[in-house]
C-alpha cells in the first residue's frame, strides 16, 4: 500500500518507512529518530484532538512513541502502511486515556464533553500537512451530515457509538451504519487501498 | 447479536467506538470472516487519514525525551521478517518439496543411518545406551513428520548462502527443521530454535553447534505457533531470545 503521507508530495523525498521499521525492530536508534520525524506530528495531532489538554496530550504521545519503539517487531507490512499502524495505535491509546478519565470523573464532566460539538476546522487549525488536510476536508464534505458528524465525533473526540447516538439523539443501529458507510465513502474518496 | 449485525460493526471497530465486550465479539467474528477483516483494514486506513489531517508540530523537547526514554526500554523480540533480509521461497507448498526431502535424506545418509542430529545437554543423557535409544526415537519422529500425509514445508534462504526448511505435520502436531550449510555459531554459542506463538517465542530446542546440515526435530508441539525463528544463544540456550534472530519464517499453512 502507498504511504498516505506521500499523497501530494514527492514520494522519493520521504524515507522508506517499512525499511525504517525493520531497522527499528532490530534496535536501531538512528532509524527510530528518522521514524520519529515522520510520525511524531500526526501522533501528537491525533492525541491532542481526542484529549484536548496539552500536557496530557504530550504525555500520551510520548507513551505511544515509546510503545512504537518497544513493539516495532509487531508491525506487518502486508497489513498496511507504517503510518496506518502507528496511527491506529495512537488513536486506541488516546481513546483508552479519555475513557479512563471519564470513568473516574463526575458525570457532569462527561456531560460537558458530550456537550461540546466538535468542528473539524477547529481540530485542524494547527495542521501543517495542508494538502492532506485539504484532501480530507474535501472528502468529508462528500459525506451526509449524519455520516460526517458520527465519524468525526468517534474519531476526533473518541466517543463510542453509543455516546455518538446519545449526543445526536439517533438510534444506535443508525449510528453503527453511518459510521460504516461514512468511512466507506471516505475510503473511496481518498482512494485508500490496502 | 447476529452475524449480519456483526458485519456492520466494521466502521465502529475501525474508529475504536465499540464497548469492550462488543469489540471482543467482533474480533472473534472478524478472525473467521475474511470480508470483515479486509474491510476493517481498509476502514482503519481511511480513519488514519483523518489522523494525518490533524498533524501538528511537536515541541523539539518531546523528541529529546522520547529518544532518552527508548534507551532504557527493552524491545519485544522480533517476529517479522525484515524486507530484503530474508527471502521466503516455496511458501505454501502443499507437500514437502522434493528439495526438502532430498536434503533430509542427504543429511540422513551423511550421518550414517542416524537420520537426525540433536544437541543434547550432558545431564540429559544418563548413559550411552540411553542416548542411542533417544537418537533412534527422534529419528523415527523425524521420519514420521517428513512422511506424514499432511506434511507441509516452507524453505527460507539464510544469510551466507545457507537455507532452512521447516516441515510441519499438523496431525502429528510436530515440526522438523532441516538446515543446509549453516555457518558454525560463534565460539561458545549455539543456535536455538523457537516457535513463534502470537509473538511469544517458545523454545523448540538447540541445534548441534558442530553440524550445519541436517534435520532436527523441534522440541514440543506446534500447537498455536504460526512461525519459527532461530537465534544465537549462549551454550545451554536461553529461556527467551537474547539476540536478533538469524532467521524468522512463517510455518507452512
Ligand atoms: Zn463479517
Amino acid at each position: 500500500m502507498k504511504e498516505a503521507v506521500e499523497i501530494g508530495r514527492n514520494p522519493s523525498a520521504g524515507p522508506d518507512l517499512p525499511d525504517l521499521m525493520a531497522r527499528v525492530a532490530r534496535g536501531d536508534h538512528e532509524a527510530f529518530a528518522a521514524l520519529y520525524d515522520v510520525v511524531a506530528g500526526p501522533v501528537l495531532g491525533v492525541v491532542r484532538g481526542v484529549l484536548r489538554d496539552r500536557a496530557q496530550s504530550e504525555e500520551v504521545a510520548q507513551e505511544v512513541l515509546v510503545e512504537v519503539w518497544r513493539t516495532a517487531a509487531r508491525y506487518r507490512p502486508e497489513r498496511g502502511s507504517v503510518l496506518n499502524w502507528v496511527l491506529v495505535l495512537t488513536h486506541q491509546r488516546a481513546v483508552d486515556r479519555v475513557r479512563s478519565v471519564e470513568a473516574s470523573t463526575a458525570r457532569e464532566h462527561k456531560a460537558a464533553l458530550l456537550d461540546r460539538t466538535p468542528a473539524f476546522d477547529e481540530v485542524t487549525e494547527q495542521v501543517e500537512a495542508r494538502l492532506e488536510r485539504e484532501q480530507v476536508r474535501r472528502c468529508l464534505r462528500t459525506l451526509t451530515e449524519l455520516q460526517r458528524q458520527s465519524v468525526t465525533l468517534a474519531y476526533y473526540r473518541g466517543l463510542t457509538y453509543r455516546e455518538v447516538a446519545e449526543l445526536l439523539a439517533t438510534p444506535l443501529g443508525t449510528v453503527k451504519t453511518r459510521l460504516r458507510d461514512g468511512l466507506i465513502r471516505l475510503r473511496d474518496c481518498l482512494g485508500v487501498t490496502v | 447479536m447476529t452475524a449480519a449485525d456483526l458485519h456492520t460493526l466494521t466502521g465502529a471497530y475501525a474508529l475504536h467506538a465499540l464497548d469492550d465486550d462488543e469489540r471482543e465479539r467482533f474480533e472473534r467474528h472478524a478472525a473467521a470472516c475474511a470480508d470483515c477483516a479486509r474491510e476493517v483494514r481498509e476502514l482503519s486506513a481511511a480513519a488514519a487519514r483523518l489522523g494525518l489531517a490533524v498533524t501538528v508540530s511537536p515541541d523539539p523537547a518531546l523528541k529529546d525525551q522520547v529518544m532518552r526514554r527508548i534507551t532504557t526500554v527493552r524491545q519485544e523480540p522480533p517476529r517479522t521478517v525484515s524486507p530484503g533480509e530474508l527471502r521466503t521461497v516455496g511458501a505454501r507448498r502443499r507437500r514437502p518439496s522434493r528439495w526438502a526431502l532430498a536434503a533430509a535424506l542427504a543429511a540422513a545418509a551423511a550421518l550414517g543411518g542416524t537420520a537426525v542430529w540433536q544437541h543434547e545437554r550432558a545431564q540429559d543423557a544418563q548413559n550411552a545406551q540411553e542416548q542411542a535409544r533417544r537418537a533412534e526415537r527422534r529419528a523415527d519422529q523425524v521420519a514420521a513428520v517428513l512422511t506424514a500425509p499432511d506434511a507441509r514445508s516452507r524453505t527460507t534462504e539464510l544469510p551466507g548462502g545457507a537455507s532452512g526448511t521447516v516441515v510441519v505435520s499438523r496431525s502429528r502436531d510436530r515440526a522438523v527443521f532441516v538446515a543446509s550449510r549453516m555457518a558454525k555459531p560463534p565460539g561458545g554459542k549455539v543456535y536455538q530454535l523457537w516457535f513463534d506463538e502470537a509473538g511469544t517465542m517458545r523454545s523448540a530446542g538447540l541445534m548441534d553447534p558442530g553440524r550445519g546440515t541436517g534435520a532436527v526435530l523441534m522440541e514440543g508441539p506446534v500447537d498455536g505457533a504460526s512461525g519459527m525463528g532461530i537465534t544465537v544463544e549462549p551454550a545451554g540456550g536461553s529461556r527467551s531470545p537474547t539476540s536478533a534472530p538469524v532467521a524468522l519464517m512463517g510455518l507452512p499453512a
